[in-house]
């Protein structure tokens, strides 16, 4: 992690994310009105990634920092989808 | 970097300023709080798997309307701390701490929100330990149990988050903050913002999936 | 380099008087010798009541204490060893000493809270035997608090649960604390491979603490919520289950398994190439095997649940992901072997521990195999074999590379030498009573005695008077080694800067360091251990 020069994100990005985040709130609560069947949670936990990827990037300055703090935001994710999917391996063959 | 000191008697080890370690310690600990709700997120994932029909039940009685509305405060708030950040890197001291004053403001207005809420739920009993929440069948049980566990300990999160960013307000005033040196509202706001991305997944895994 | 006019960091008072100068420090090695004395203590608060509960099991039936208290004891005895010693153990006393040293840096990154870590891991300590004196009795669960018993019983459970949660934030902030100090504060010259294979373990070790200990943060919490308002998480009337319980515990306690061993490996790899004076061999296998162990051992919690009734596909998963484990931590093994192969061995005391490590981490590692083995396990699952294992390992391992460390580091932390020919003797005493004592829990086992009963059918009787016998001659071993080193630190002569011929940086300033360890920053331009 090298020291590098501070970006600033400017009032402008700030506020076009928090458009995108209110429109995407409006959605999943829109499309949860209607009956997806098996795709519900596919489709509101998608739309809730997005989000979380938008807060991440721009309010949380990830887009702008080293890379080795990106891999570090990996990694934890990856351990902890891990820690689901594998108690899931019980869980799925369970007689 | 550091030169001995004269008087050997009181000496204090020169230490450079460091604001990248100070935001990767705060990032690692944003991780290990991922990891304490993940810890809630699979016992979700795990028991709605297994009573898919009693979570979707539980579920349909949660009001999505003040979820929503939540949800929209929250991510408002996150928005009013990043723009305290720019305001105070663009050297607009009394714009940063307007900013967080609002976002405090939307953190109080979050937990009336969820004061209603639950108040509601335990006006007509449906809380562990009562008659009617024994009558419930264990998956909804379960449902409510975890909504109450999430949301509480996320509200918990909301309370700490609004102190810490009422103490970063009272360092610009004081100027212990200022537009050179701002890692710790940079910090404050990236716990701030955890506490956004927690709510994200918690709506829809509460209020919308039916 | 001449030496320096400043005092040293145990007699540099900073103005402060009594024991402030200790309680307020904000000194990586004043605080890692605050955790060698907590830890110290409850170390032998461990040990005494392992005694006693060898002392039970002398003769089939009632010896010493009642069933209930023998539960009380096993279960303390775990709590105690486990998250007051093992788990904080070497990063915390050997991490906060030697970590800034080896790295060529003035202090940890965060030196005030590193201090409150300290006042963490003691308030949680207090808790944890504070459950001795108050409510209902200590509980009585084993260190694992299985619910539903955990949920159920009447004992001080809520207290001990506390007391683990308060104890893990401790570790986190420890670990966190590592992982900045070996980013940011590494001296000029010294790249990511130029770095102590000890930085290297302790950076991987943090890396667990940090992403698996909320996991039983959240956990016990979830215990504690549910035996104040019966909320039913764990609960099969209220349709909760019990197995996920167990899976939420060991998907952190199986990690916490390589947070206990990883720095042990650590500090082995320092002790051998400076003790054969031979450039370590295969440098980058063993910092990446730390890694990797790090990495793997996230997925292989389940092999603690295949008795559980845990689903057939995940239990035959979990056991092939255990075999992995097994890899890097034989590379590591062979790369430790092939150090000292022509290299001038030095058999002082931190070799000797270092290859008493090596011998009983062997053992320790293969009967791990054997329980890893899904069918093997199912026979001897909670059977002495498991503690035999387990306490080979933990004891064999982790504890001697624990004494290994504090002989090597001993001259550097208090600028005297310790007496070599009864420090050479405490070993080989500690090392006979040790295998005396655990080597006939395995036997024992296989015949088929199960854990955690205070009573045995009489065919189990004489491995057990031998592992007892084995018990109080490894703790005359343990009574040498602290005299000799009490000794050692009192009156023993004094030390060089680098009585050990070692080339990384902490053997390269004063014994004691000052409180800022070097005068200058170093700069370095070759690897740690580039003997000739």
């Amino acid at each position: 992690m090298d020291e590098q020069k501070h970006h600033i994100v400017d009032y402008l990005t700030n506020i076009k994310v928090w458009v995108a985040l209110a429109v995407l709130t409006i959605l999943t609560v829109w499309v949860s009105e209607f009956n997806l069947a098996t795709l519900t949670v596919a489709v509101a936990l998608s739309i809730a990634t997005i989000k979380a990827i938008l807060v991440l990037s721009y309010f949380m300055h990830l887009k702008f920092d080293s890379k080795i703090l990106i891999i570090m935001v990996l990694v934890t994710l990856v351990i902890f989808l891990s820690m689901i999917i594998f108690t899931f391996f019980d869980y799925l063959y369970r007689k | 970097m550091s030169t001995n000191s004269q008087q050997p008697e009181v000496h204090h080890p020169v230490i450079h300023r460091d604001d990248t370690a100070k935001k990767l310690g705060m990032w690692l600990f944003l991780f290990t709080e991922l990891i304490l709700f993940g810890g809630l997120f699979l016992v979700y994932s795990i028991y709605r798997y297994l009573n898919p029909e009693d979570f979707s039940n539980g579920s349909h009685h949660l009001d999505v309307g003040i979820g929503a509305l939540n949800t929209m405060i929250l991510i408002t708030s996150s928005l009013t701390v990043a723009l305290s950040i720019t305001a105070i890197q663009k050297n607009k001291p009394k714009l940063a701490i307007g900013l967080i004053v609002f976002t405090i403001f939307c953190a109080l207005l979050f937990m009336v929100n969820k004061y209603f809420e639950w108040g509601h739920k335990i006006h007509y009993d449906l809380y562990p330990g009562t008659e009617l929440f024994k009558a419930l069948k264990p998956g909804e049980g379960l449902f409510y149990v975890l909504y109450y566990f999430m949301t509480g300990l996320h509200m918990l999160h909301v309370v700490v988050g609004a102190i810490l960013l009422g103490i970063m307000a009272n360092y610009i005033r004081k100027g212990m903050i200022t537009h050179d040196n701002y890692v710790l509202l940079e910090n404050g706001g990236l716990y701030w913002h955890l506490v956004d991305l927690i709510w994200i997944y918690l709506f829809p895994l509460l209020y919308l999936i039916h | 380099m001449t030496t320096t006019t400043l005092p040293n960091y145990l007699e540099d008072k900073q103005g402060k008087k009594g024991l402030m100068v200790w309680l307020t420090t904000h000194d990586h090695k004043r605080i890692g010798l605050m955790y060698l004395a907590a830890l110290s203590v409850f170390f032998i608060v461990g040990v005494l009541i392992g005694i006693l509960m060898r002392l039970e099991l002398l003769n089939p039936g009632k010896d010493i204490v009642d069933p209930q208290t023998y539960n009380s004891l096993f279960t303390l005895h775990g709590v105690i060893m486990i998250f007051l010693f093992v788990i904080p153990g070497i990063p915390a006393v050997f991490g906060n000493i030697a970590l800034p040293l080896i790295i060529g840096a003035r202090d940890v990154a965060f030196p005030k809270l590193n201090l409150f870590s300290w006042y963490l891991y003691m308030f949680g300590a207090m808790l944890a035997l504070g459950t001795l004196l108050v409510g209902d009795g200590p509980p009585d669960t084993g260190w694992t608090f299985y619910a539903p018993y955990s949920v159920k019983t009447g004992t001080n459970v809520t207290m001990a649960v506390f007391a683990a949660f308060i104890l893990g934030f401790s570790s986190i902030l420890t670990g966190l604390n590592f992982i900045v100090t070996i980013h940011r504060m590494r001296c000029p010259g010294m790249s990511w491979f130029k770095m102590p294979l000890f930085a290297w373990a302790l950076y991987a070790t943090s890396w667990i603490q940090l992403l698996a200990t909320p996991v039983v943060g959240i956990t016990l919490l979830m215990i504690a919520v549910e035996r104040m308002l019966g909320i039913g998480l764990f609960d099969p009337a209220l349709g909760g289950d019990p197995v996920l319980y167990q899976h939420l515990f060991w998907i952190y306690s199986h990690p916490a398994v390589y947070i206990m061993i990883l720095p042990g490996m650590g500090v082995i790899s320092e002790i051998i190439p400076t003790f054969s004076q031979r450039r370590i061999f295969g440098y980058k296998a063993i910092a990446y095997s730390s890694l990797a162990i790090a990495f793997i051992g996230y997925f292989v919690w389940g092999h603690h649940m295949f008795t559980s009734g845990m689903s057939g596909p995940a239990r035959v998963i979990f056991s092939i992901l255990t075999f992995l484990v097994a890899i890097p931590s034989a590379i590591k093994v062979f790369n430790w072997l092939a150090t000292m192969y022509n290299g001038s061995i030095d058999m002082k005391p931190p070799m000797l521990y270092a290859m008493g490590f090596i011998f009983l981490f062997l053992i320790g590692g293969l009967t791990g195999l054997v329980n890893g083995a899904l069918a093997a396990d199912i026979h001897i699952h909670d059977t002495y074999f498991v503690v035999g294992h387990f306490h080979y390992v933990m004891f064999g391992g982790t504890g001697f590379a624990f004494f290994a460390a504090m002989h090597y580091w001993f001259p550097k932390i208090w600028g005297k030498m310790y007496s070599i020919k009864h420090a050479t003797r405490a070993f080989w005493v500690l090392f006979t009573g040790f295998n005396i004592l655990y080597f006939p829990m395995l036997v024992v086992g296989i015949m088929g005695m199960p854990r955690r009963y205070y009573d045995y059918l009489p065919q189990f009787h004489l491995p057990n008077e031998i592992s007892t016998v084995g018990s109080w001659i490894t703790v005359l071993g343990l009574v040498y080694m602290i005299v000799v080193l009490i000794q050692g630190m009192r009156k023993g002569e004094k030390a060089e800067r680098n009585p050990w011929h070692g080339l990384t940086l902490d053997w390269q300033t004063d014994s004691p360091p000052t409180l800022e360890n070097f005068e200058e920053i170093p700069t370095v331009t070759e690897g740690p251990y580039e003997y000739k």
